[in-house]
């Protein structure tokens, strides 16, 4: 059975729009009906959409879907090149409508969509089933939204029952590559090996340019050709789970070994045991081989059983963050902006988590208490960005510290400039586990 | 540290990613040169990579050995601050992590010549 391409345009929401254009056009050029795939949903962007739906119910999906999808809506549709996201977030059936539309408008055939459901757990039967399921110490905060991770399985049929595109809420991401390989090559739901491959294909897709040299260039040690025209990944999966990772012709970026390493282990604790709802894949005798150019084979993945239960990310309101900020720069600019630092949190006495930070000096390695902050002597930075940053569940607090940051430029150290100042509200999450018989999934055709 | 020993840089010989999961941060490290690889396994041990990040009071760091990708995969527990939905850091996700273990110094025979990287074998 011929080899299925499936490339990745996006590795989330707000990712690059243009990605999609040189996928499909290498897919055409090789005269490969393939998948394209768009990975849209972190873990928060899907609490958030929630959010967004009940402010508006026409929203809630991919806020850049139009732009991810116009360019190349048309050439998939007449070239056989299916489409399955995870863009409907908190609202697959308003994404669905929208393409429908935007094929319209574009003159192409109206597609056929499919619309993959039972991730929402956000309703009142929805809380109840996870009210006891909950950890003890689940915040005891406003609920806001909880989704279930669903597998390939619904993806797979609805490819089967013929979609040309498929429309999904929350899926674990890799669970949008294994689905069209379950479809295309007809591997039984409990083939472990196999589907273990094509989840870690997926889940080297997932993260788009993550495995092609985005996100490692380090100049001298890591260079990587043409970043800023950075190609994203095409999978060639193989009958037998295996899959050469690559990249459209053309375009920027390069796939080593070296790259698909990083990205093989990105986010994943025991090599052995990587969960999924679909299989346990174990990548612990995993082998990865340059056969060519920007071409690596992966080879070796072995299944386990898939877990009985899916996981569940549940969302609480989490109260607001503040942060607030102002530049020191010149001779003694550190002593300067420790002072500032120093003045802010005597004004601010106890009344909320604060963390300082002197950008410059020591900042993202050091932990919110300060005690590697505490223990860099101080010293003679020249150029110092002082951060005060905040927390606490009344919106007024958080405007005292803003306010404090703010009269530095007033009151503070000598020199202070730049000060900004944000602050926005925040999600909490826990996550829990439900039998996955109490939470189906289902495909539904919109038309 | 042995007397015909000297020091470098992990980023001089190893390359590194980390992700998040909730509270806990993930690190692969992976030599540049697979004859490095056994370096790694001697120096980089889950004590010293605690005692490394100890300002984050990891309350576990387990490390998982990858030898045939001459690399290995640290998970340090609740490292995050809360991660994502409640760290006060800039970095909430603890993305530059990878870079934080990069600076950590391993100690290498006398006469040690780093990899250059670039012309190393992929």
């Amino acid at each position: 059975m011929q080899d299925l391409w499936i490339g990745c345009a996006a590795g989330g929401s707000g990712d690059r729009v243009d990605a999609a254009r040189p996928i499909v056009d290498a897919m055409i050029a090789a005269g490969r009906r393939g998948v394209l795939t768009f990975e849209n949903l972190a873990e928060r962007t899907l609490a958030f959409a929630q959010l967004a739906r009940r402010a508006n119910p026409a929203a809630g999906y991919e806020p850049l879907l139009d732009e991810e999808l116009r360019p190349v809506l048309a050439d998939c549709l007449a070239h056989g090149i299916r489409v399955v996201s995870n863009f409907g977030g908190a609202n697959p059936h308003g994404a669905a409508a929208y393409i429908v539309g935007l094929a319209r408008e574009l003159g192409a055939r109206v597609p056929r969509v499919a619309v993959v459901e039972g991730d929402d757990l956000s309703d009142a039967a929805g809380r109840a089933l996870l009210a006891p399921l909950l950890p003890a110490d689940a915040p005891g905060r406003a609920f806001v939204a909880a989704n279930a991770y669903q597998g390939a399985l619904p993806i797979a049929q609805a490819l089967r029952e013929g979609a040309d595109v498929v429309v999904t809420g929350r899926v674990a991401d890799p669970s949008l590559t294994l689905g069209p390989a379950l479809a295309h090559f007809g591997w039984a739901a409990d083939d472990w090996d196999r589907l273990a491959g094509a989840t870690m294909a997926g889940h080297l897709l997932e993260c788009g340019a993550q495995v092609t040299g985005g996100y490692f260039a380090d100049p001298g040690y890591k260079d990587v050709p043409d970043l800023a025209r950075i190609g994203y990944p095409i999978a060639e999966l193989a009958a037998d789970g295996s899959c050469v990772v690559t990249k459209p012709p053309g375009t920027g970026g390069a796939v080593t070994v070296r790259n698909v390493k990083e990205q093989l282990l990105y986010e994943v604790h025991d090599p052995a045991a990587y969960l999924t709802p679909d299989v346990v894949a174990d990548i612990s005798q995993a082998q990865l081989t340059q056969v060519g150019a920007d071409r690596v084979r992966v080879a070796g993945v072995r299944g386990h059983p898939r877990p009985d239960t899916l996981k569940v990310l549940v969302y609480f309101s989490g109260g607001w963050l503040g942060e607030a900020e102002i530049s020191y720069a010149g001779p003694n600019a550190e002593a300067r902006a420790r002072l500032a630092a120093a003045v802010v949190r005597e004004r601010m006495g106890e009344t909320m988590p604060l963390r300082f930070d002197l950008v410059g000096r020591c900042s993202i390695f050091g932990d919110d208490a300060g005690r590697m902050l505490a223990g860099v002597a101080p010293g003679d930075a020249h150029d110092i960005r002082m951060r005060a940053a905040g927390r606490h569940d009344d919106a007024a607090e958080i405007d005292r510290l803003l306010r404090e940051v703010y009269s530095l430029w007033l009151c503070g150290p000598a020199g202070g400039g730049g000060v900004r100042t944000a602050k926005r509200q925040r999600l909490s999450s826990v996550a829990c586990f439900v039998p996955r018989d109490a939470v189906p999934a289902t495909h539904t055709f919109v038309s | 540290m042995a007397a015909d020993a000297s020091r470098l840089p992990l980023h001089a010989v190893a390359h590194a990613r980390a992700g998040d999961k909730g509270n806990h941060s993930n690190i692969c490290l992976f030599a540049y040169r697979d004859e490095d690889y056994a370096l790694l396994v001697a120096e980089v041990t889950e004590a010293r990579v605690a005692a490394w990040f100890a300002a984050r009071a990891p309350t576990s760091v387990r490390r998982y050995l990858l030898p045939h990708l001459a690399g290995m995969n640290f998970v340090l527990e609740n490292v995050l601050d809360g991660g994502v939905n409640d760290s006060l850091n800039l970095d909430m996700h603890g993305k530059a992590l990878s870079f934080h273990l990069l600076a950590q110094e391993v100690a290498v025979p006398r006469g040690f010549l780093p990899p250059d990287p670039m012309r190393a074998a992929p």
